[in-house]
């Protein structure tokens, strides 16, 4: 019988999905359906390097021509899939063709959440998620010199800082009583509002946006203690929904996000799922702990990695260590692990010279470390964490201890 | 435009001519040449993009820079003296006659 992947969604996960699967074997035809016009491409530059210019487009694809036909991988662009046909093993596309199957591949990914609010439909609101988005802001940015940005998120705070850094005024908005509250310790949070003030950026934390009011060529953003912010552009970074649509709609389980094993298999034997738009009972958590699905380019590419294997007939559990980074200003974060739960914290170096790590402890077990400006203890944590290596909070913090040495 | 010549893990020697301005990783990319990763994109972040400079190879390279050192710390092949990113290694007439080996491991 003829093999055919179809894998839906040329994201990052999508596009190392289909690579992986070749280099695992897979020798049958890998069909890739992309819903956007463009080559698959970066996401991380387009709130950083791209959107002050110093990244040009022409950087931004993930990967040429020449893997798509050297790699027979037959990427579609501007295709939507609607409907999986799970009895007859056929993905059906918004024009009513369908695609046979043999291995289907969830890449779906996520979509921003909207602003909901009057106002939040003007031209002069703005998101960031993919290409088209990045561009028209990229072009209102050069004109504006106010902005708010809503959400005090990686999305938010890195829009921020390129458009500080782009001569723009910019105050950041953010509901939580800090920003980064959902994925970053109080340390961490204070550090960076911290960082973004001594740019001049303003912070309105703990309060929510109830309209935008249009204003004579320009808006104004008004919060829920009747602060109004003048402003010509305002970006929107509160989160992501993951696109289960196509998956809840053909019966598979969805738990937040598409629920898959520790193999990224869904609940149909034949559909793995993989990146944003999956969910998972961590490796990392404490056992009784439930699925989630975590947002990185990280997990996309190591997610997408274990369901080709699956689909090569080689299954692996997915153990790799969640690692993050964002760039803001001269700063250089780097995250691994995930710290949720974390009983004890220490930091190792110095938060006034901006170079330092802090090592976040459940109980006696290392389970996550943030670095600021130190890439070598970052690579290092990542191995400490893969190994389940021993580390006291003493030996984390005395900068005498040879980190090397413990992941021997 | 400097020739520069990648070894892939199976031995085989690939010329590539790097537009200046081109690292040597965005190269490896656009000509898709295997085992290098690149998961961060350039940003040195992730050490995934890692080659070793071949002892014939001729050309003239600045030393790594503190960061690169650093997470040199992190490849997942063995490090070596002749370790380096190839995000770092950016295309200019000096680099004419590189030689780098592609490791078997990035990640």
């Amino acid at each position: 019988m003829n093999r055919t992947l179809v894998i839906v969604g040329a994201s990052y996960a999508g596009v190392q999905l289909a690579a992986s699967a070749r280099e695992y074997g897979f020798d049958g035809r890998i069909v890739l359906l992309g819903d956007e016009p463009d080559a698959p491409y970066q996401r991380p530059p387009l709130s950083k390097a791209y959107l002050s210019g110093a990244f040009s487009e022409a950087r931004l694809p993930l990967r040429s021509q020449a893997f798509f036909d050297e790699e027979r991988i037959e990427w579609m662009p501007s295709v939507r899939a609607t409907y999986i046909d799970r009895a007859r093993h056929e993905v059906e596309l918004h024009d009513g063709t369908r695609i046979g199957y043999t291995h289907l591949a969830l890449t779906t990914g996520a979509r921003v959440r909207k602003l909901d609010c009057p106002g939040a439909k003007l031209d002069a609101v703005h998101y960031l998620r993919d290409l088209r988005d990045a561009r028209r802001l990229a072009q209102a940015a050069r004109s504006a010199r106010h902005a708010v940005v809503i959400g005090g998120g990686y999305i938010g705070l890195e829009a921020a800082a390129s458009l500080r850094q782009m001569g723009i005024d910019v105050t950041v908005v953010e509901t939580e009583a800090r920003v980064l509250a959902r994925v970053a310790s109080p340390w961490m949070s204070e550090f960076m509002q911290r960082a973004h003030e001594l740019h001049g950026i303003a912070f309105r934390c703990g309060r929510e946006v109830v309209t935008v009011q249009p204003e004579r060529d320009a808006v104004s953003v008004v919060l829920d203690d009747d602060t109004h912010l003048p402003c010509e552009l305002v970006v929107v970074g509160i989160g992501v929904v993951p696109n289960t649509e196509i998956a809840a709609e053909c019966g598979l389980t969805v738990t937040g996000g598409i629920a898959v094993d520790e193999c990224a298999r869904t609940n149909d034997p034949a559909i793995v799922a993989a990146g944003d738009c999956a969910s998972f009972v961590p490796h990392w958590a404490p056992a009784d702990s439930r699925a989630c699905r975590v947002e990185s380019v990280q997990n996309a590419n190591d997610m997408a990695k274990t369901a080709a294997a699956t689909i090569a007939g080689r299954p692996e559990p997915y153990r790799a260590v969640p690692w993050f980074w964002s760039d803001q200003y001269d700063l250089k974060l780097q995250m691994a692990g995930i710290n949720t739960g974390f009983t004890h914290h220490v930091v190792r170096g110095s938060v006034e010279e901006k170079k330092f790590s802090i090592f976040y402890f459940r109980d006696d077990a290392l389970i996550a470390v943030d670095s600021i400006n130190r890439p070598q203890e970052h690579m290092l944590a990542r191995k400490l964490l893969a190994k389940g290596a021993k580390l006291t909070l003493n030996e984390a913090q005395d900068s005498a201890f040879d980190l090397k040495g413990a992941t021997q | 435009m400097p020739l520069v010549t990648y070894i892939l893990r199976d031995g085989e020697r690939r010329e590539i001519d790097v537009p200046d301005g081109t690292s040597v990783m965005e190269a490896a990319i656009y000509n898709n040449l295997r085992g290098i990763d690149a998961e961060c994109g350039g940003c040195l972040s992730c050490a995934t993009c890692h080659v070793y400079i071949d002892e014939s190879s001729t050309a003239q390279l600045p030393p790594p820079d503190e960061s690169e050192s650093e997470l040199l710390d992190g490849v997942a092949a063995e490090r070596r003296p002749e370790s380096r990113l190839s995000c770092q290694l950016v295309a200019n007439a000096a680099m004419n006659g590189l030689i780098v080996q592609i490791p078997q491991r990035q990640g």
